[in-house]
């Protein structure tokens, strides 16, 4: 499986969902198979999809899934310190972590040699951390939803993008929408 | 007690309902982030390093909670992307309180260097910037805040050395 399959497995729960998406292939994707007012989509600055995720978990109650990938992790990697030390549990980090850059040309990253992102999450100090399959990844973020506790799921599948288009929505229409909905969930 | 300034410029960011704020540490911005760090209605969160610090703010404020970030004007170098294609890009409002080091009565030379960068990146990225020389302009906070909401754009207070040396 690669992202593509993943996000079709998971597109049912994250519907009316809070979702902060990172940039690149991932938003393309999931601009295809599940546009919503409640998704946020990046179109800009690699690696902060965790952080405003977490941001946006801390100031309102409504669960949100920050769908990162491992470059963009290890691009920011200090964010997993962050999000242990600062646990909302409202807050499903999801890595998919295909061991690649996959928006620009599928090179290699550090995550598919070497380096475990998921010993770096529990070394930083997160409670929740769970490694699974590309298959096992719908029913891990079920489990992580109804569990009520901030979790983060590295997602491990094959590298590889499918032929989607850029997202050209308005960066401010995106904003918009995404805080109206916020609001509308929360009143 | 803490000091009159620092409380000034706590009590400034409580009157605008900034609920948010990340820092990351100066010496100069020590008695604020103390300050900040203790009030119930903000959230502080340290961050490791500027960029992620903004990230943090753009989501609290689309979570609904207008933010701010700490930081030194070193800073800049490390934040240009997030500020343009994030800040920027999405109108996000983002006062910046940064400590503005290395001007008169620096005793750090290395900080220099990047201080005379700041001015001429602010300009570069368009970002509305106050420099703050003597205590009584924390008296002018209340408006840089409001107007970074009203705009919905990243604002920097620079607040050098004599600022703070002036500070009571």
């Amino acid at each position: 499986m690669i992202r593509y399959d993943i996000l079709k497995t998971i597109a049912p729960i994250l519907k009316d969902r809070l979702v902060v998406c990172n940039i690149g292939s991932p938003s393309q994707e999931l601009y295809q198979l599940l546009d919503q007012p409640s998704n946020f989509y990046m179109l800009g600055t690699m690696g902060l999809c965790s952080s405003i995720g977490l941001g946006v978990a801390l100031v309102q109650d409504q669960t949100v899934i920050a769908i990162d990938g491992d470059g963009s992790v290890l691009t920011n990697l200090a964010t997993l310190s962050t999000i242990a030390n600062n646990p909302a549990d409202n807050f499903v980090l999801l890595i998919v972590d295909n061991g690649s850059y996959g928006s620009t040309g599928d090179q290699p990253t550090y995550a598919g040699m070497a380096t475990s992102l998921t010993e770096v999450a529990k070394a930083c100090g997160c409670r929740n951390v769970v490694e699974c399959s590309a298959e096992e990844t719908a029913t891990e973020l079920e489990k992580a939803i109804s569990s009520g506790k901030m979790t983060i799921i590295i997602s491990k599948c094959q590298p590889g993008n499918v032929n989607v288009s850029v997202i050209d929505d308005d960066p401010v229409n995106i904003a918009n929408r995404f805080s109206n909905q916020i609001r509308e969930l929360n009143s | 007690m803490p000091p009159t300034t620092d409380k000034a410029i706590l009590d400034s960011l409580v009157r605008n309902k900034i609920g948010f704020i990340t820092s990351v540490p100066c010496k100069q911005l020590a008695g604020v982030i103390e300050l900040v760090d203790n009030h119930e209605e903000i959230y502080h969160i340290p961050s490791n390093k500027e960029d992620e610090g903004m990230g943090l703010c753009a989501g609290a404020y689309l979570g609904g909670t207008r933010s701010a970030i700490i930081m030194q004007n070193t800073a800049l170098g490390v934040a240009i992307n997030s500020l343009v294609t994030l800040i920027q890009y999405y109108h996000i409002p983002l006062p910046m309180l940064i400590s503005y080091r290395g001007e008169v009565g620096e005793k750090v030379a290395c900080q220099v260097e990047m201080a005379i960068h700041t001015k001429p990146l602010l300009q570069q990225l368009y970002i509305p910037y106050y420099h703050f020389t003597k205590a009584e302009q924390v008296n002018s906070l209340d408006g840089i805040l409001q107007h970074s909401q009203m705009c919905k754009k990243p604002v920097a207070i620079l607040a050098d050395a004599s600022f703070w040396s002036s500070a009571s």
